[in-house]
């Protein structure tokens, strides 16, 4: 029951706060909305009882991500934009793509029902309080069975680093 | 956990949401924003999925997609700060230089 509330608290936020996002003219509206999906999003993960990463989101992307996002805002004047048409004239194309992936995930759904063994898996999720320590499990996860890419996801945020140094660098 | 679909159908609009900004706005921050919103959408089965199974799998490939979208966000955000400089604009209609 409570399991439920909280879900569906979080993900109306998220769900709202998204809408908003893509909708606002100003920019740091924008962004600020984009913090509040962001932040639903780790009451998802906590609801999940992913802790480890429900914490990761809220420093990497909320404290990280976006606030590069908002330096960048603040950097880049944005009175003329905001005078400006807001959408560019590709309404049907979005409205298309929209319904596609909806269509495609509704057909998903609809024909799952029809075949059994075919659908969304039905197994339940083992019990929350049997769950092992999620910290020390991704640990172990992270560390033993996927260490090269671990090392590989380093060697790609070196590389991006450098990039955004370079390209952002005032020609000499 | 409730029932799989749930979470589903919860990624699949920020999914669809995410898609819409990104073909719709004209202001490419707005556009690299959406960007940000489909890779969390995508984070959100990964999750849901390795909570269903017990595999502990799925938390650690949401933890490399925010790795990666660490990195898309500084590398996209200088592109559009080295674009700014020098054609003064930040919407997505007016970057055609490679139009003509």
């Amino acid at each position: 029951m409570l399991d439920k509330a909280l879900f569906y608290f979080f993900a109306g936020i998220a769900v709202v706060s998204a809408v908003l996002m893509v909708t606002r003219r100003n920019v740091v509206h924008s962004a600020i909305f984009l913090i509040t999906a962001l932040l639903a999003t780790a009451g998802i993960f906590l609801q999940l009882r992913a802790e480890f990463l429900f914490i990761v989101q809220i420093i990497l992307y909320v404290g990280g991500i976006m606030v590069l996002f908002v330096f960048v805002i603040m950097l880049v004047n944005l009175d003329v934009a905001l005078q400006q048409i807001q959408f560019a004239r590709q309404k049907w194309v979005a409205l298309i793509v929209a319904v596609a992936l909806a269509g495609q995930v509704g057909v998903m759904f609809w024909t799952s029902g029809k075949m059994p063994g075919q659908g969304l898996p039905v197994l339940t999720a083992a019990a929350a309080a049997k769950l092992p320590p999620n910290s020390e499990t991704v640990a172990r996860s992270l560390f033993e069975s996927y260490l090269l890419p671990f090392e590989i996801a380093s060697v790609l945020l070196l590389v991006a680093m450098i990039g955004a140094v370079v390209m952002a660098k005032k020609r000499a | 956990m409730l029932p799989i679909g749930h979470y589903l159908f919860l990624s699949l609009a920020l999914f669809i949401i995410g898609v819409v900004g990104v073909v719709t706005r004209r202001n490419v921050i707005v556009v690299l924003m959406s960007i940000e919103l489909i890779l969390n959408a995508v984070n959100i089965n990964l999750v849901a999925f390795s909570r269903l199974y017990g595999d502990v799998a799925g938390q650690v490939f949401a933890l490399f997609i925010i790795a990666d979208a660490a990195a898309e966000a500084a590398v996209g955000l200088g592109i559009i700060i080295a674009f700014f400089r020098n054609r003064e604009t930040v919407l997505a209609d007016e970057m055609d230089l490679l139009k003509w």
